[in-house]
């Protein structure tokens, strides 16, 4: 028998194995791929990104500006690609994800794997050769901590999954930077630090209306563990520290008095919003949802006036000089 | 297995047809893309386009 006909052979049962099936040929089209890549997390990884090297000191040339976002929302997508892989079984399960390619059998999980590891291979390797190479390890390391560290080990294991997996969804402002000025200072670490303290608030918000979803997929989140009093607690917790950290900028001299007014007033409504989570009770959800959908605006707004205020300001400024 | 089976291989659908079609115009804009911007950055960065400070 030759090699050809011995891979022939293998390829059903490996396949069944594997999840490959490469016997059966696609029929995922363009737009399952990308789904694949999460575009709404993409968007926002793009945005946090785009403002860390908007205010980074130094200049960039535009087109290296752009490659570095390109490989930053690759990278992301990547991500979300390598994470649908690995969660196709739980995402089957629950109602606002089972519609994603791979529960639906659009995508082939042997396809996303390879849809992602090979996205992340090119978003490093770009970024490393076209920028600089701290962008492109700290790129890497995202990548590697949302696959690995929070999809594959966390995520199924502890209900502080989304505290210390929420590091992932942080690191690309500091991308960013690092692509401008290829080093690190507190001003990267202190955007990292607001998004980092701002995702416990967001899922468990969204955790907490969704709880039945995530119980029913074995996800171990806060509320579905340790029950929906100590989840609004903690959401109190972290709002808390949240929102001194968001008007830090201003009060460390890193931003203007713009930025300064709207995290205070963002932050106050954000306390006020946590103060009614942990005073409401199930199966009342109203302040759940608010809370969750004012925290992606007020992330956006932070971002917004700092990237008008020191990217677009400080371009303006540079121009007049 | 037949002579004729042999030689049909793996008979696509025009469903699956249209959709492997449509990936590797996808792949093939992709690559022209990375191939431009590549070369757009060498001229971008002329000589200092293999400095690349750790």
């Amino acid at each position: 028998m030759s090699l050809v006909g011995e891979g022939a052979d293998l390829r059903g049962p490996l396949a069944a194995s594997t999840g490959l099936d490469l016997a059966q040929p696609s029929l995922a089209g363009v737009g399952d791929y990308l789904a694949l890549m999460k575009p709404r997390v993409m968007s926002l990884v793009v945005f946090t990104a785009l403002t860390g090297l908007a205010v980074a000191p130094g200049s960039l040339h535009p087109l290296t500006g752009f490659t570095a976002l390109l490989c930053i929302a690759v990278g992301a997508g990547a991500a979300g690609a390598l994470n649908m892989w690995y969660d196709a079984d739980v995402d089957a399960k629950m109602i606002r994800t089972a519609r994603r390619p791979v529960p639906l059998g659009r995508v082939k999980p042997g396809e996303a794997l390879a849809f992602g590891l090979t996205l992340a291979g090119f978003a490093v390797v770009t970024l490393g050769l076209l920028v600089n190479t701290l962008a492109a390890f700290l790129l890497a390391f995202t990548i590697f901590f949302y696959a690995a560290i929070y999809t594959a080990w966390l995520k199924r294991l502890t209900p502080q999954n989304i505290v210390i997996g929420g590091a992932a969804g942080a690191f690309p402002p500091m991308i960013g930077w690092a692509a401008v000025t290829g080093s690190l200072s507190l001003e990267p670490v202190l955007l990292f630090l607001i998004i980092f303290f701002w995702t416990p608030p967001h899922f468990w918000a969204l955790a907490l209306y969704r709880a039945d979803d995530y119980a029913r997929a074995g996800i171990p989140m806060l509320p579905v563990v340790a029950g929906d009093v100590n989840a609004r607690r903690q959401i109190l917790r972290y709002t808390m520290i949240l929102t001194p950290l968001g008007v830090a900028p201003y009060a460390l001299g890193f931003a203007g008095p713009l930025y300064g007014l709207t995290a205070a007033v963002a932050g106050a409504i954000m306390m006020v919003l946590a103060w009614q989570v942990f005073c409401e009770r199930r199966p009342a959800e109203r302040a759940s949802k608010q809370l969750f959908a004012f925290s992606i605006l007020y992330l956006f707004l932070l971002f917004a006036v700092l990237l008008i205020e020191r990217g677009w300001g400080g371009l303006l400024a540079r121009l007049a000089a | 297995m037949n002579e004729q089976d042999k030689d049909e291989g793996v008979v696509l659908t025009e469903a699956q047809q249209r959709a492997r079609r449509a990936r590797s115009i996808a792949i093939a804009l992709a690559l022209a893309a990375l191939v431009i911007l590549f070369y757009a950055m060498t001229l971008v960065k002329g000589p200092g386009v293999l400095v690349r400070p750790i």
